[in-house]
């Protein structure tokens, strides 16, 4: 009897690893976690996992690689780590789905370009900020001309771990190559500011968009649609400003609610994220066992 | 006192603020060479939101930033030289630039209990061989403590100095006072502040915080600055002159230029009004001022009533965004209650 469900692992046991993995054990229909992998031991995610009866490792990428039954893996560690495991990933035939900055295989927002990329050996997800708002650059650019396209992510401070600290010049210039290549803008600017406002903010993204013409009934439909469509893979995404012209530029401003899986609801951010991851994993996922 | 008061003047940054960012490099060129004849620790200079700002969200500039820092440079030959970036707008690609023009100075400007995002820039900025200072903007209010606790952060991170800044206006002089003294206790590398003039009261804060054991000011000529303004160049030379305290600054040299070179380019007078007395009031940047008015007049609400929205949420250094978003809620609160009503 054929198997149902394509086995995974999940590397890195963080924040966002845990999320995902519970939206894999909660969510998906074609995918069963096998294995959950970090370097410590101890580290809750870990723990976690254990305590729904799902296999752990603490050495890292090894036991993944000596896994012959994992077909996809989720890379949730660092970029310069994903830099190292990933042509061993390829070299062992699995799929490897990229949630760091490091971008070895292409860019990927699955409403935009995931059917196009089904057949790739590594996905990244470019950022959260990339994958909130090129969406809607999308949606403007393939109705009118977008020469210019900037977006503004406010995280709140508590949905920003080390990893984005760390990280914040690489976290603009990857978003701003993904509002050109999948955005469709001719340039792009991306600025990411951490908000401590108390109680938590939930994330916002203001896209600015400069365009060859304003044709408003167009760009309206185009943006109300795609929000339709990133809604069915995050379903607390929602239109806060629809497209508004001022003379210069349309401004859309979107927000983000988490699912609440394991990281709090304002983490709309990371929420994201690992729904992109799963929404990638479950179409790869879905093809593998069709064929 | 005998230490000396090292003086940053940002007028040709700060005050591109009040002018939209619009002070083309060749003009800006011009007022910098006579600024570099006052006297003064340092001059900053750029776009109003530092290296990187040009942008929808803050206004585009009129130069670029290699294209100001190729012109200012090449013609301040005695005062040192400033830039500053806020991280998650710069990158640290811009700094090399600054680097290969001589500018030695770069201030890393982070939300004070953020200072960590700048940890990676301080590190690389000084490996660059820049003199490189911590900015720590803090509108809500944190305590004593955490504000020294935040500014020791930035020391370890290797600020060779720390300043607080008071973006809003927001600050009373007894709390600039305890902050820097708090700061002056934990910290070993010197203090700044800067201060703003929304509730008139930027030179005396910055009394305040020399007193408080601040070495670094931060001024801008005719307080041409964000909002209702900076702590005036030539009236803190008088003021510190009066007391007895050395900052360098030559008094007429300063006033003359401020007269003759910078009064010119304003677009008006700085004069506050209700808009940016609600900034100090409420403690919300003075960068945000004309970005709350035009949101204001879009979205047919009170400038005043969007002010007080942005200080209710929280609003952090850089968030020029949320003037939209919160001038759309009370409209939208507005047609409601009228629906409904």
């Amino acid at each position: 009897m054929k198997a149902q469900r394509i086995k995974v692992a999940i590397l890195g046991p963080g924040n966002i690893g845990t999320d995902l993995m519970m939206k894999i054990l909660r969510r998906s229909k074609y995918l069963e976690l096998e294995l959950m992998c970090g370097i410590i031991a101890t580290s809750q995610g870990l723990e976690l996992a254990r305590q729904r009866g799902i296999k752990t490792s603490s050495q890292g990428i090894q036991d993944i690689l000596k896994n012959r039954d994992i077909k996809i893996v989720f890379d949730a560690t660092l970029a310069s780590s994903h830099l190292e495991h990933a042509p061993l990933f390829r070299d062992a035939g699995i799929v490897a789905i990229d949630l760091t900055p490091a971008a070895v295989g292409p860019y990927v927002v699955p409403v935009v370009n995931l059917e196009a990329n089904l057949n790739a050996q590594n996905i990244n997800l470019i950022t959260c900020g990339g994958q909130a708002t090129i969406p809607i650059v999308h949606a403007i650019s393939r109705v009118v001309e977008v020469p210019y396209a900037e977006i503004v992510a406010v995280i709140a401070s508590k949905s920003a771990g080390p990893g984005t600290r760390q990280s914040i010049d690489e976290f603009t210039q990857t978003t701003a190559k993904g509002l050109v290549e999948l955005g469709g803008a001719k340039k792009g600017k991306a600025i990411i500011l951490l908000n401590p406002a108390v109680p938590p903010m939930i994330m916002n993204n203001t896209i600015y968009t400069q365009v060859s013409e304003y044709r408003e009934a167009l760009i309206l439909e185009s943006v109300n649609e795609m929000v339709k469509q990133v809604q069915k893979y995050v379903p607390g995404y929602r239109l806060k400003i629809p497209p508004d012209y001022d003379g210069k530029k349309v401004i859309t401003m979107v927000e983000i609610e988490g699912a609440g899986d394991y990281l709090p609801k304002y983490s709309g951010n990371l929420d994201i994220e690992t729904s992109a991851a799963l929404a990638v994993g479950e179409r790869i996922a879905m093809k593998m066992l069709h064929h | 006192m005998t230490r000396k008061i090292k003086v940053l003047d940002v007028t040709l940054r700060d005050g591109q603020h009040q002018l939209s960012h619009t002070l083309p490099a060749e003009k800006m060129a011009i007022i910098a060479e006579q600024i570099d004849n006052i006297g003064l620790d340092s001059i900053e200079f750029g776009h109003g939101n530092g290296l990187g700002g040009s942008s929808f969200q803050y206004g585009f500039g009129a130069s670029t930033d290699l294209e100001y820092i190729k012109t200012v440079s090449s013609v301040v030959k005695k005062t040192r030289l400033s830039v500053i970036t806020l991280p998650g707008i710069g990158t640290r690609q811009e700094l090399q630039m600054a680097m290969d023009h001589g500018v030695q100075i770069v201030r890393f400007c982070t939300q004070i209990s953020e200072c960590d995002i700048a940890e990676q820039h301080i590190a690389m900025a000084k490996k660059m061989g820049f003199e490189v200072r911590a900015v720590l903007p803090c509108a809500s209010m944190l305590t004593v403590a955490e504000t020294a606790y935040y500014a020791k952060r930035s020391e370890d991170f290797g600020a060779d100095a720390v300043y607080l800044l008071d973006g809003g206006g927001y600050l009373l002089p007894d709390l600039v006072y305890d902050r820097i003294a708090a700061m002056k206790e934990a910290l070993h590398v010197e203090i700044g502040f800067h201060g703003h003039n929304n509730m008139q009261l930027a030179v005396a804060n910055s009394i305040a915080a020399v007193k408080g054991g601040a070495v670094h000011v931060d001024c801008c000529l005719k307080g041409l600055g964000a909002g209702a303004g900076n702590c005036a160049t030539e009236i803190f030379a008088a003021v510190c002159d009066r007391m007895g305290i050395e900052t360098g600054i030559n008094l007429y040299k300063a006033m003359d230029v401020a007269e003759n070179y910078v009064k010119p380019i304003m677009l008006k007078p700085i004069e506050f009004d209700s808009a940016s007395l609600m900034l100090g009031y409420a403690g919300v940047y003075s960068s945000f001022l004309l970005f709350a008015k035009r949101a204001a007049e879009r979205y047919k609400v009170d400038a005043r009533d969007v002010i007080m929205e942005m200080g209710k949420r929280q609003c952090t250094e850089g968030q020029e965004n949320l003037c939209i978003e919160c001038a759309y809620d009370l409209a939208q609160n507005k047609h409601s209650s009228c629906v409904s009503g």
